[in-house]
């Protein structure tokens, strides 16, 4: 310590405040009311962190530097722009644009220090290159298939777990290999290459529904080898930083995992679509009842107490506007409206909540499934828009159901359910949902958007 | 700065639990806030390689590590816009603040 020039005090000095102001970030988070100042204060420390580094001794030149940081703004401002429908797919790009970072910085450290790598630090840079390289490809082959530039049915085949755990094996065994006899340099890019298959593979077998546990899981790899960067570098920020990724995407992943019942380690080996149990052959035409904009908005206006339940459908028929149209109607004539929001609606977690308050609507009308079921039996009508599985009654009454035990939202207890729809087909996992068939279900079969906007129709037109 | 293995591994074990605590907390109504800015901090690895392009110790490293800025930045400025873009649109009922 005694050695240390004034200089490197300072930097730690500015890395060690904007550890506390990152953690800080993170704590003011916990609710809506402080979190926009939690944004303010990752960006303090960020900017810290960056002013402090580029005034440390040890940089020679800051050409590419510059270079760099431009080109990267550039490309930054408009992700920071995009589309609240497109977050998902923008999110799944920066745990890529994050991993490829990552990567790339292991690699320069690798061969700037092989043949002579400590064992240890060998092994961090192996799990650092490695986490990386996967995390990079799987993370933009699930912003391709958000964007729905590439298929969204997941793909399958015989033997997948088996290829891919495979490949896995082999990474790590280079790396393995890699920690004893670090003079094998050529081995090094292959200890990328097939994590960067492997990568691909993984998200291969996933379908559109599976998106907000895998989109949390590519989180948590992100941090995890931002988290190896950090003892690389020896750089304590850098893990703490990556720690606390790590930890979110955690959370989030077995939060998801939960909520779709699936158990983590079936998460973590990737067998995401592959439960497709089919639906068995009993397929008879069961009549349904159906009703019209009209009737709707009478049972509606006649409620005191509704709550609608948005799915993936919501978001994909862009009919958040209209939804709000309706609320206010409503709300207007006394009756008492609510958003039930199951963790998996949509394409990640808390996709819902960000496309209704981007259309206005409180966030205090927004509940979480917990908070919400114990309403439902004194709810007049519970409208679902877009949302099927998180629904479906099955996966509590009946222990034959592929979804059985899954976590879902009690509508079936409200005494009038409404769903729109915009046919009779069955749901991501193809399972059917007696909730159609209920004496007090009313199919409403059209789009979501023109459905709801009929309706609002209705309900204003009928009170001027 | 020197970090021992053991030091490091306490710094990771801590502020993973930190990191347990204080995330458990967050509402799930602001889950799609939350990964894009533990992203945005994630993206802190750009003084990695700020460093590593500054000592331009070989053309790979200045090459490799000028991509990585790249990714990097566009991360942290990319994803605290958007994470404030979205936390500005949570508005509570009743009485609206400007």
């Amino acid at each position: 310590m005694t050695n240390m020039i004034a200089s490197e005090y300072i930097l730690e000095i500015a890395y060690l405040i904007a550890t506390a102001l990152f953690v800080l970030s993170l704590k003011w988070l916990s609710s809506p009311v402080t979190a926009r100042r939690g944004v303010w204060a990752g960006e303090a420390g960020m900017l810290l962190a960056i002013v402090g580094t580029l005034l440390h001794g040890g940089i020679v030149s800051y050409r590419w530097i510059a270079i760099g940081l431009v080109l990267g703004t550039m490309i930054g401002v408009p992700l920071g722009k995009v589309a609240m429908t497109a977050v998902p797919q923008r999110t799944a790009l920066s745990h890529a644009f994050g991993a490829l970072c990552v990567t790339l910085v292991g690699t320069s450290e690798f061969y700037l220090r092989a043949p002579n790598v400590p064992g240890f630090m060998m092994g961090v840079l192996s799990l650092e290159v490695i986490l990386g390289a996967l995390t990079f490809t799987g993370s933009l082959m699930a912003a391709g298939k958000l964007q729905e530039v590439l298929p969204q049915r997941p793909i399958t085949y015989k033997g997948q777990n088996f290829v891919n755990l495979g490949l896995l094996a082999i990474a790590i065994g280079i790396g393995a290999t890699l920690v004893k006899h670090p003079d094998k340099m050529y081995l090094f890019p292959f200890m990328i290459g097939i994590p960067l298959v492997f990568g691909v593979m993984m998200i291969i077998p996933i379908g559109g529904a599976d998106m907000p546990t895998v989109i949390s899981l590519l989180n948590s790899y992100a941090g995890l080898s931002a988290a190896a960067m950090g003892f690389v570098l020896q750089s304590k920020l850098l893990i703490i930083a990556g720690a606390l990724d790590g930890a979110s995407g955690f959370i989030l992943s077995v939060n998801m995992s939960k909520a779709m019942n699936r158990s983590f380690t079936n998460v973590l080996f990737g067998a995401f679509g592959q439960e497709q149990v089919t639906a068995k052959g009993a397929k008879e035409a069961r009549p349904v009842r159906s009703a019209s904009p009209e009737e709707a908005a009478g049972i509606l206006t006649a409620a005191s107490k509704v709550v609608i339940v948005p799915g993936y459908g919501m978001a994909v028929a862009q009919a958040q506007h209209k939804v709000r149209e309706l609320y206010d109607a409503l709300t207007k004539r006394g009756v008492d409206v609510k958003f039930g929001i199951h963790p998996v609606a949509g394409r990640m977690p808390g996709h819902m909540n960000v496309l209704l308050a981007e259309a206005d609507i409180p966030y205090d009308k927004l509940l979480e499934m917990d908070e919400i079921n114990g309403d439902f039996p004194q709810t007049d009508v519970a409208l679902i828009i877009g949302a099927n599985d998180v629904t479906n009654p099955a996966a509590r009454e009946d222990t034959s159901s592929p979804i059985y035990g899954m976590p879902i939202l009690d509508v079936d207890k409200a005494h009038t359910v409404m769903v729109i729809k915009r046919g009779m087909g069955a749901g991501f996992a193809g399972i059917e949902n007696p909730l159609y068939y209920m004496d007090k279900t009313l199919m409403l079969f059209g789009d979501a958007k023109n459905f709801v906007g009929s309706i609002v129709r209705e309900i204003s037109g009928g009170h001027n | 700065m020197k970090l021992d293995l053991i030091t490091g591994l306490y710094v990771f074990m801590l502020a993973a639990f930190i990191g347990f605590e204080v995330i458990r907390r967050v509402s799930p109504l602001l889950h799609t806030p939350l990964m894009s800015l533990t992203n945005a901090l994630d993206a802190i690895a750009v003084v990695g390689a700020i460093i590593l392009v500054g000592e331009g110790k070989s053309r790979l490293a200045t090459i490799l590590g000028t991509i990585a800025i790249v990714a990097a930045t566009s991360n942290i400025v990319g994803g605290f816009m958007i994470t404030d873009r979205m936390l500005k649109m949570f508005k509570a009922s009743g009485p609206r603040k400007p």
